[in-house]
């Protein structure tokens, strides 16, 4: 098998222990059960071949441990999307690597049970060891609703754990029951094949269990009167929107400066304490450097994930995809894809995960590569430094500030590429679709702090793993690049700026800069330029810090001063406006950022659609790059 | 279907299809239309949008599309794309 490694080792370290597995329609509290059941300890990755992800984890009961598989969320077992063909399969015993589970955990929720009946007597037709999780039975009472639990298992002839997953009452009671599978009871006589017969089967269970259905939800109803309403809907949508960026950018801020203070101070300790000049510098410059850069990312990376999770389980992300599915269909995409592609605004890899919310493939591999053309936070910094450059700070536009204005056209230009790009995408090579847009809207509830915490871990952890290594090692390369091989004799007697600015200027990372001039000469790109261009492949931002190594030998307290002043060898100037401007358009398109590819590759199980989207995106770039400066020169700029 | 004329819409006895029925309206549903793709039907058989189930039309999207529906205790939106292939009764205005 050549999935995710993180797939393969799970099975293995997990080989001879007894599997069970959880199955249950989306929204059902699969997940909250499955959280419940493993704490976070849980090993995602994929399933082999395909773009569904695969959770397992394990759960300890008297000393055993157990095997516990989340299945991906499905309405039925006569499969239509991929999530749904992987838990046919599985069930089926159909994947050669992975076993078929020894026994069934249904999770239904019970105010909806008249609909998900029809699972469980098609799940009841499979045969194993089988026990239905009822979540919601708490909501169930207080809509209006009951349902005689006792009446129900004889009904059903099976165990039935009531429990209420966000509070993980009942929980204790699921995992005795684990253990002794062999010994639940079984039904004596199967479910009905058939739709029509299974509904009536499912009738007469839920008349025996004395099953009465809930009333609608008056507090949801009295929320979506003003959240969905044509007017006051709308301005509410804005304004989560703005909030969202809101506190993303200001929150985030502080913990950032205070880690970036603590790493400069850190910087400071190691070069006063380490003799020798090439392990100082890689420690100070090289490992603090990439670790910053790691952990200033982290605090809003963190703090995204929690407005997600919080946004997704309040119950607002499916009423935000409502309000957008009519905009987001322009695209080919749908409404749940809008999420994806706000979150990538402060970051694609977020924005790449909650692609799992939809249901269709297609749709998730166009979203996946596209949402990279969005304009994340990473790509700030860049145009700050390069809008500074150009414009200069006094200037107004028609009474406005024309770097705000310069800066507003580069997120414009990032948001209708990803849409237009979407758009192209939906109607070529991922044309035409099974599945119909069918979206549920929960009622509202309170998440528990235990779930959005959750939520966030487990996201933090992915971003932490695949993009934190990828930074990290990369400032190492990149540093080792910019400083080696070692000129001590060449700069014996300079003075400490001008030996950096030499042993730079003759490092690996120069030649690697010649050797790709070529490629970004008609870019206007120097060498100088092009290693900054390389070494921004582990995030964009160490484009301003590698040219501010780069440059910052000769004034280092204004590297932004040295930075437009900096000329070549021939004495020309290097960031002359249409330079500047093709550096602005080649950021605004190129994939320049290692952590997505990863996570890409991650997500959709195959090298594929990362080598494709860096390579559209590489070629737009350049392109857009290259008509960006002919047009400059061509207005005399 | 669509073409009917406007006073034969929206009568209680009558069959129409789904996105035909106003916002605050019930009906049942009687089944669907027989051009549409059955992997289309079934998963809205899935969600509850089979025959003999009612239901209520909550409302539509500020930009028209798509609408939230009430069926089978659960709330969820179909486009007008897909609530064109359910034909449904609707009830007498309560």
């Amino acid at each position: 098998m050549t999935a995710c490694h993180d797939v393969t080792d799970s099975p293995v370290a997990l080989a001879g222990i007894r599997r069970v597995a959880l199955i249950g329609s989306p929204n059902a509290g699969k997940t909250s059960v499955f959280n419940h059941l493993t704490g976070l300890r849980a090993k995602t990755g994929n399933y082999p071949g395909v773009t569904v992800g695969r959770s397992v984890g394990t759960t300890t009961v008297d000393g055993v441990a157990i095997a516990v598989e989340d299945l991906p969320g499905t309405y039925s077992l006569d499969p239509i999307s991929p999530d749904e063909q992987v838990v046919t399969d599985l069930l089926a015993g159909k994947y050669s690597d992975i076993d078929r589970p020894d026994a069934l955990v249904l999770v239904a929720d019970a105010t909806t049970l008249r609909r998900s009946i029809m699972l469980v007597g098609q799940v009841l037709r499979l045969d194993l060891p089988c026990l239905l999780a009822l979540t919601m039975c708490d909501e169930l009472t207080s809509r209006g609703g009951r349902i005689d639990v006792e009446a129900l298992s004889k009904a059903l002839g099976i165990p039935v754990v009531p429990v209420v997953g966000h509070r993980g009452t009942g929980i204790d009671s699921l995992r005795a029951q684990l253990t002794s599978f062999e010994r639940w009871q079984r039904p004596p006589i199967l479910p009905p094949a058939g739709q029509q017969a299974v509904g009536a089967w499912g009738q007469s269970v839920l008349d025996a269990a004395d099953y009465v259905a809930p009333q609608p939800d008056r507090r949801t109803h009295r929320i979506d009167r003003v959240l969905l309403h044509p007017l006051w809907g709308t301005v509410a949508f804005f304004a989560v929107m703005f909030y969202f960026f809101q506190i993303l950018f200001t929150a985030a801020a502080p913990l950032r400066d205070g880690i970036g203070n603590a790493l400069t101070w850190l910087g400071g300790q190691v070069a006063g304490h380490v003799g020798n000049p090439v392990v100082r510098g890689l420690l100070s410059q090289g490992l603090i450097g990439g670790v910053g850069t790691v952990l200033q990312f982290l605090p809003q990376i963190v703090l995204l994930f929690l407005l997600l999770a919080f946004l997704e389980n309040v119950g607002y992300m499916s009423r935000a995809a409502f309000l957008m599915d009519r905009v987001m269909a322009k695209t080919g995409l749908e409404g749940r894809a809008f999420v994806a592609m706000l979150s990538s605004y402060a970051c694609a890899i977020p924005g790449i995960m909650a692609t799992r919310t939809l249901p269709s493939s297609r749709d998730r591999i166009a979203t996946i590569v596209t949402a990279p053309l969005a304009t994340c936070s990473a790509r700030l910094p860049v145009y700050t430094l390069l809008v500074g450059m150009l414009v200069a700070p006094r200037t107004h536009w028609w009474g406005l500030s024309a770097q705000g204005i310069t800066m507003f056209l580069l997120y414009l230009a990032g948001g209708a590429s990803s849409l237009i790009a979407a758009l192209l995408i939906k109607s070529t090579i991922l044309r035409g679709d099974l599945l119909p847009f069918t979206m549920e809207l929960p009622p509202y509830r309170m998440p528990s702090p235990q779930a959005l915490l959750a939520a966030m871990w487990s996201a933090a952890k992915v971003f932490l793993r695949k993009a934190g290594t990828i930074i990290l090692a990369t400032s190492l390369v990149l540093w080792a690049l910019l400083n080696l091989p070692v000129r001590e004799a060449q700069t014996r007697g300079l003075s400490a700026t001008d030996a950096t600015a030499y042993v730079m200027n003759h490092s690996y990372a120069a030649d690697l800069g010649r050797a790709v001039e070529p490629v970004f000469a008609p870019l206007g790109f120097d060498w100088r330029t092009d290693v900054a261009l390389v070494g921004s492949l582990s995030a964009r931002e160490v484009f301003v810090s590698t040219l501010g190594q780069v440059s910052a030998a000769t004034n280092p307290a204004n590297p932004r001063e040295a930075l437009a002043a900096l000329t070549d060898e021939h004495g020309h100037r290097v960031f002359t406006a249409p330079t500047v401007i093709a550096l602005m358009a080649y950021f605004v398109f190129a994939l320049q950022c290692m952590s997505t590819i990863a996570v890409m590759r991650r997500e959709t199980n195959s090298w594929r659609w990362p080598a494709f989207a860096f390579s559209y995106m590489f070629a737009l770039a350049w392109v857009m790059a290259f008509a960006a400066r002919s047009v400059a020169i061509g207005l005399g700029a | 279907m669509c073409t009917q004329p406007k006073g034969a819409r929206d009568q209680t006895g009558s069959v129409i299809v789904l996105a035909q029925l106003a916002p605050g309206r019930r009906a049942t549903i009687v089944g669907t239309i027989p051009q549409a793709n059955p992997n289309v039907t079934n998963r809205l058989g899935q969600l509850g949008f089979r025959a003999h189930a009612r239901v209520d039309v909550i409302r539509r999207a500020p930009l028209g599309d798509p609408t939230i529906y009430r069926v089978q205790d659960t709330e969820l939106c179909l486009r007008r794309r897909e609530a064109r292939l359910i034909e449904v009764v609707p009830e007498a205005d309560l």
